[in-house]
């Protein structure tokens, strides 16, 4: 009875509509499954990486893998403190900071207060092409380019060290920092600047003294963004810094990060679920820890400054 | 009263201290504005660097054998030839995944998802992937699609893992795309009675190729440069044959055995060769990195003029 | 209320001011200005009162491709602020500004007064503080701060943040000071409080204030002038303009039945 009503009821055309219900209803369910695919690709992440990770801390225990100094796990007495190579991980992204910090600031003051607008529209382009050059080729300018410029200063310097990898690695962060943190100071109203030119202040003093404080939270979190960009960085410590796990935070030596090690083991030939293949998914799900954190920070201080104003 | 106004009276006195105080000031101004200009110079400095020294070092190999050449043992007899033919494949499968799904995700997120705590999710997890190191893709890779997948270390893993990798650019240059076309012109499909469907396949994607277009060349610029997640998977670096062709003379003329096929790509190569103390095959790896830098600026100075080129026509 | 002895701290020359876009937004506008008056301008929206009063202190020059033309002269030094040869930041140094809408900046209570005399390069913090102290009390706010002078300034309220930076624009002794409709953004109690303070400075400062509330320039300002369409209609006595206007648009402006 009701079947038949159903059947009665639809006439051609509602039966088009229902068919073009259905359409719309699966192109939308396909479209989402397309934006769950990031969720997925996190959790896949996270899972694999806890999934290894978890075969290697049955053999190896939370006590000695962050507490442990030496860092061997391929070796015949293997040991497996990670401190060395989150040392070099450390020291590497220290000396680009020290390059990126003042550089990308200095660059940022000048692009937002300083730049006309020819200027920026000529150097913001140049910028983007820069982050776009393969860290490949900045591994090949540190190891044979800057190391050799500067054995010229320090002879001693070895061939792999820390000192040019980081400085290379500066250099090519300076375009994250000096666009967030423009980003940032453009937010400043103009109402502020026009107070303090007002009191006479030049370009420089109301850069220095009104623009920068206000916005201190997007500078920070243009360095902390940089942060993670340093730790996670692989081809250039990969091929400027050295491969030797070592615990030091002389950046004149040598000494393997947590990604240039990921690197050298990979490039060998590892049994699959053996320790040393489990090790570098325990590696991986450090380097994943500082980065993530790092990127929350950052993400949570600028989106504070995006609401201050 | 009568303090003020012999202050105003001493303030009119000093001009000269003002103005050689304010002639100070200024030249502390044009001080910044130098170093920052330097600061700002710094990145295209290296830059240019760069690119020079890897010309001058690798100039010996700048010739058609290069490119026709497989890798070899002996430094001035190896070529590109694997290599660049590797590039190409792993981008066409790059390109075929990430684009379809992170164009489709771009829609859903602008055009389809309600604003809730679903696509909050979603957005943070786009946002957050777009900060994962490249090389914890490798790791992804290798442990799903080399292992957990059984894909091996094949032109469809390398393809795969790098799709991924540039997934979230290709989605938020899509949504960025999509939110500068203007309502009107949604309603101006709905009104004359066209699904949303329709609406999003007629409209929205016509209007945003070109954005989403800018967003897929950077996106497949830095993959074509990717080295770190290739390396991961445990990609072979001495590949000194070609993978069966897609194209084949008998029906049905497709042939999809060059997926399962191993590979080795330009930045592998490159590696490779710089990774060996032997300096002739660093003249090599110069060559082959002056080639990447070159294809990438390219790519990327041709998605950054597009996208000059959108904003000034933007009429709406 | 003025009269002919009482001395003109500036006046404006056939004063054509042109806007990157090539829209004249003032033409041929002469006035004086008395010392230690307060000078009212009124007028509709858009007729040129803030863009004449922030030509005082050559604030256009912050945006490129903005024009002068004419002279304004400060008195006694004869000095035309708008020459070419004459420095901005030196016509700043002497003309202080408070804006429309309160603009202290993300410092303490005490930096933001002590701003313009860390610009000027004033080290001697013995005289840093007596200075805040004398401006916070001209602007009367001392009694409402003096405990939280670290505090940030942006905890204040918004009238008490409008008085900050009147304590700011007066902590550096300017020569005349501009107020750019400093009562629009705020409560009727802040502006009760800000007029008050402004009657207060009357007969001490020389102060230009640009005013759409007509009721506001009769009661804080010695002299009114009445700007339309970047000209000016009528100037003179503000007892005067408000009770027998010469011109009949100034009347209806003032009567209400326009504007």
């Amino acid at each position: 009875m009701l079947n038949n009503l159903t059947e009665l009821s639809i006439s051609p055309r509602l039966a088009k509509n229902i068919r073009r219900n259905v359409k719309e209803r699966v192109i939308e369910f396909i479209l989402m499954m397309a934006a769950l695919s990031a969720v997925f690709t996190t959790f896949a992440i996270v899972a694999i990486l806890l999934y290894e990770s978890f075969g290697f801390f049955e053999t190896v225990s939370l006590v000695e893998f962050f507490t442990g100094t030496v860092w061997t796990p391929l070796f015949e007495d293997a040991h497996y403190g990670i401190m060395p190579l989150i040392a070099g991980t450390l020291t590497t992204s220290f000396v680009a900071l020290a390059v990126a910090v003042p550089v990308g600031t200095i660059a940022a003051i000048y692009l937002s207060e300083f730049a006309s607008h020819k200027t920026r529209e000529i150097t913001k382009p140049v910028l983007e092409l820069l982050v776009g050059v393969p860290t490949i080729a900045f591994g090949y300018f540190a190891l044979l380019f800057v190391t050799p410029l500067l054995q010229i200063i320090y002879p001693d310097l070895p061939g792999f060290n820390m000192l040019s990898a980081g400085l290379v690695m500066g250099v090519m962060i300076v375009p994250y920092i000096a666009s967030v943190a423009e980003d940032a100071m453009r937010a400043v109203p103009m109402s502020m600047r026009e107070g303090s030119y007002a009191m006479g202040a030049t370009r420089f003093q109301t850069a220095l003294r009104v623009v920068t404080p206000a916005a201190t939270s997007g500078i920070v979190a243009a360095y902390i963004l940089a942060v993670s960009r340093a730790v996670g960085e692989t081809m250039v410590v990969a091929v400027a810094a050295g491969q030797q796990p070592t615990l030091t935070f002389d950046p004149t030596e040598g000494a393997a990060t947590i990604t240039a090690y990921i690197v050298q083991v990979a490039m060998g030939d590892l049994p699959h679920a053996s320790i040393g293949y489990q090790s570098i998914f325990a590696a991986g799900l450090v380097l994943f820890a500082m980065t993530l954190t790092f990127n929350l920070i950052g993400h949570v201080v600028r989106k504070k400054y995006r609401e201050q104003y | 009263m009568a303090v003020t106004q012999s202050k105003k009276a001493s303030v009119l006195a000093d001009l000269d201290a003002v103005r050689s105080m304010i002639r100070r000031h200024k030249f502390n101004d044009l001080v910044f504005a130098g170093i920052g200009l330097i600061a700002l110079m710094i990145g295209l400095l290296t830059l240019l660097t760069l690119f020079v020294d890897l010309v001058m070092d690798g100039y010996p190999r700048f010739n058609l054998q290069f490119f026709s050449d497989f890798p070899s043992r002996r430094a001035g007899s190896a070529g590109l030839l694997s290599a660049w033919v590797g590039s190409i494949l792993v981008m066409a499968v790059t390109f075929l995944s990430a684009v379809p799904v992170g164009v489709a995700a771009g829609l859903y997120l602008e055009e389809y998802a309600p604003k809730n705590w679903f696509s909050d999710l979603i957005e943070i997890n786009v946002s957050n992937l777009a900060g994962v190191p490249s090389i914890i893709y490798g790791l992804l890779a290798l442990g799903l699609f080399v292992y957990g997948l059984d894909l091996g270390q094949s032109i469809l893993t390398a393809g795969l893992t790098l799709g991924l990798l540039i997934l979230p650019t290709v989605i938020v240059s899509t949504r960025e795309a999509i939110r500068g076309i203007p309502v009107a012109i949604r309603e101006a499909a709905y009104a004359v009675g066209a699904t949303k469907w329709q609406v999003v396949s007629d409209h929205v994607v016509k209007y945003s190729q070109g954005g989403i277009l800018t967003g897929v060349i950077i996106g497949m610029s830095r993959a074509i440069g990717e080295t770190a997640p290739i390396i991961t998977i445990g990609a072979l670096t001495f590949i000194a044959f070609l993978p069966p062709a897609p194209v084949t003379d008998v029906a049905p003329f497709l042939n999809f055995e060059w997926l399962n096929s191993a590979f080795t790509v330009l930045p592998i190569q490159m590696f490779n060769w710089l990774s060996r103390p032997d300096h002739a095959f660093h003249i090599n790896a110069a060559a082959t990195g002056a080639i990447i830098i070159l294809v990438t600026l390219l790519m990327n100075g041709t998605a950054i003029y597009l996208r000059y080129k959108i904003r000034k026509n933007i009429k709406w | 209320m003025v009269n002919t002895s009482t001395p003109i701290k500036a006046e404006s020359k056939d004063l054509n001011f042109y806007y990157s876009n090539g829209h004249q937004a003032l033409k041929s506008v002469s006035m004086p200005i008395y010392e230690n008056k307060i000078t009212a301008l009124i007028g509709p929206s858009g007729c040129g009162k803030s863009t004449f009063l922030r030509c005082f202190n050559r604030m256009h020059d912050l945006y490129p491709g903005n024009k002068y033309e004419g002279q304004i002269i400060m008195h006694p030094d004869n000095t035309n602020i708008l020459a070419d040869g004459v420095d901005p930041i030196e016509v700043r140094m002497r003309i202080s500004m408070v804006f429309q809408k309160p603009n202290p900046f993300p410092k303490t209570i005490f930096e933001n007064v002590a701003y313009g005399l860390r610009v000027r390069d004033e080290k001697n913090n013995r005289v840093v503080a007596d200075k805040v102290e004398e401006a916070l009390k001209g602007a009367s706010l001392w009694n409402e701060v003096k405990d939280r002078l670290n505090d940030l300034a942006f905890n204040l309220s918004g009238g008490q943040q409008q008085r900050l930076c009147i304590a700011r624009a007066l902590a550096t002794d300017p020569e005349i000071m501009l107020f750019d409709e400093p009562t629009s953004a705020l409560d009727p109690i802040a502006t009760a409080n800000i007029e008050e303070l402004m009657n207060e400075l009357r007969g001490k400062l020389t102060i230009l204030v640009v005013t759409h509330n007509m009721q506001q320039a009769a009661r804080i300002s010695d002299c009114t002038a009445y700007m339309y369409l970047g000209e000016m209609m009528e100037y003179g006595d503000t007892d005067t303009i408000f009770t027998r206007p010469v011109r009949k648009e100034t009347e209806d402006y003032i009567t209400g039945k326009f504007g």
